[in-house]
């Protein structure tokens, strides 16, 4: 009975890992995108303590999706901004 | 804007390809599944030599220190790209508010303090230097966010001496290791587990270093060419 | 079926989804989005066929690679960011 229970919950972790994958992938809003990535590192740090790999699970939660969350927003940000500031010169120079 | 009838055609077609493959490596898989052959036991066997009780903290400091060193100037050569780059650009000089002003005061001693406890624990039980660091690298981006980075004192040149500090510790014990015994990382018995932490410690302070130098995205303002 | 054989499943999609989002998608951070998910998709591969009792060897050359490509993805949105700036200064 735990036996099947355990399976049910490793299919789930393994349908969320592909839906998120599939959604972040397919959205077309960056910001969305980032922030389901980093639920799928989340989802990803699960699925290693389900395979019995702890040390992988810590390095996935804290480099994989924290600092690559963090990276990705980071980047959005600073390219957000560069658009941002080519729009103001191009209305200075008008 | 409307897809081209040939556009619609070529991602059918990659999308079929990419079907064909993911089929191919399930096959793969499965043929494969039949030679279990693992390193398991060997590990296993080898493991009371190193005075650890984590084997994956033993194949990565031990059997397979190599790679790590490998990995470690990796981490150097992503910080050296990324500070060639560019200065970072200048960020928002707004005020932080009132949650990030409170929040790294209290989080970055406890991260530290947690990062402590995985270098010490990741000889025994789940841990090690990649997790502690990264635990220190979260505390350095905090206080990135908060605006304050680094306290003065560790500005400048020491911050770039500890991030290298891992990577010049590793090549040394290696080259020690050359020298004494004629192959490299195989360290002196007895000396293991000393060496291990000793190596560890300073890559945990290496990788905190260079996990918030490759946040920042850039040369630190004030620093030279 | 063992958890093991259903996150090796896993880990081929999400390999495939990835190089999907890699080639088709033309904004330089989807490619880097794509790319992770590949990389996660082949760790999973490395380490789920493994089986239990847990193998350190695969699990230490995933450490590795989580390492390796947050450095590459550090690097490749630095680029793109520095990209993105020089390009309007023409």
């Amino acid at each position: 009975m735990a036996a099947v229970m355990l399976t049910a919950f490793d299919l789930g972790l393994a349908g969320t890992l592909l839906w998120l994958a599939w959604r972040l992938l397919s959205s077309s809003d960056l910001f969305r995108s980032v922030v389901l990535f980093m639920a799928f590192g989340l989802v990803m740090a699960l699925v290693w303590v389900r395979l019995e790999a702890l040390d992988v699970a810590l390095a996935e939660a804290a480099i994989g999706a924290g600092l690559t969350g963090a990276l990705l927003l980071s980047a959005l940000a600073r390219l957000e901004a560069v658009v941002e500031k080519e729009g103001e010169e191009e209305n200075a120079q008008e | 804007m409307r897809k081209s009838e040939e556009r619609r055609a070529a991602e059918l077609a990659l999308v079929m390809l990419l079907g064909l493959f993911g089929v191919a490596l399930g096959w793969a898989l499965f043929s494969l599944a039949s030679f279990t052959a693992s390193l398991r036991a060997t590990v296993a066997g080898h493991l009371p030599g190193t005075g650890l009780a984590n084997p994956v903290t033993a194949v990565l400091l031990d059997f397979r220190a190599y790679d790590t060193l490998l990995e470690m100037a990796v981490l150097w050569l992503a910080v050296l790209g990324v500070r060639g780059l560019g200065a970072v650009p200048p960020g928002h000089a707004a005020s932080p508010g009132a949650v990030l002003d409170l929040l790294p005061r209290l989080l970055v001693p406890v991260l530290v303090v947690v990062a402590g406890y995985l270098l010490w624990v990741g000889s025994m039980a789940p841990g090690g230097a990649f997790q502690a660091g990264s635990v220190l690298g979260a505390a350095g981006v905090l206080l990135l966010l908060a605006g304050s980075g680094l306290p003065h004192g560790w500005r400048g040149r020491r911050a770039r001496l500890a991030m290298v500090a891992g990577l010049i510790v590793f090549i040394g014990t290696a080259w020690g290791t050359l020298l004494a015994n004629g192959r490299m990382l195989a360290y002196p018995s007895g000396w293991t587990k000393a060496l291990i932490l000793f190596i560890e410690t300073v890559a945990t302070l290496s990788i905190g270093f260079i996990l918030m130098a490759l946040f920042l995205g850039g040369r630190p303002p004030g620093e030279e060419e | 079926m063992s958890g093991g054989v259903l996150f090796a499943l896993a880990g081929i999609g999400l390999f495939v989804l990835g190089l999907h989002a890699l080639i088709l998608r033309t904004h330089p951070l989807r490619k880097v989005l794509g790319l992770n998910i590949m990389g996660s998709g082949a760790f999973l591969l490395l380490v789920a066929p493994a089986g239990m009792p847990p193998d350190p060897v695969p699990q230490a050359m995933v450490i590795t690679g989580i390492v390796v490509a947050v450095s590459a993805t550090a690097l490749a949105l630095v680029l793109t960011v520095r990209l993105r700036e020089t390009d309007g200064e023409r």
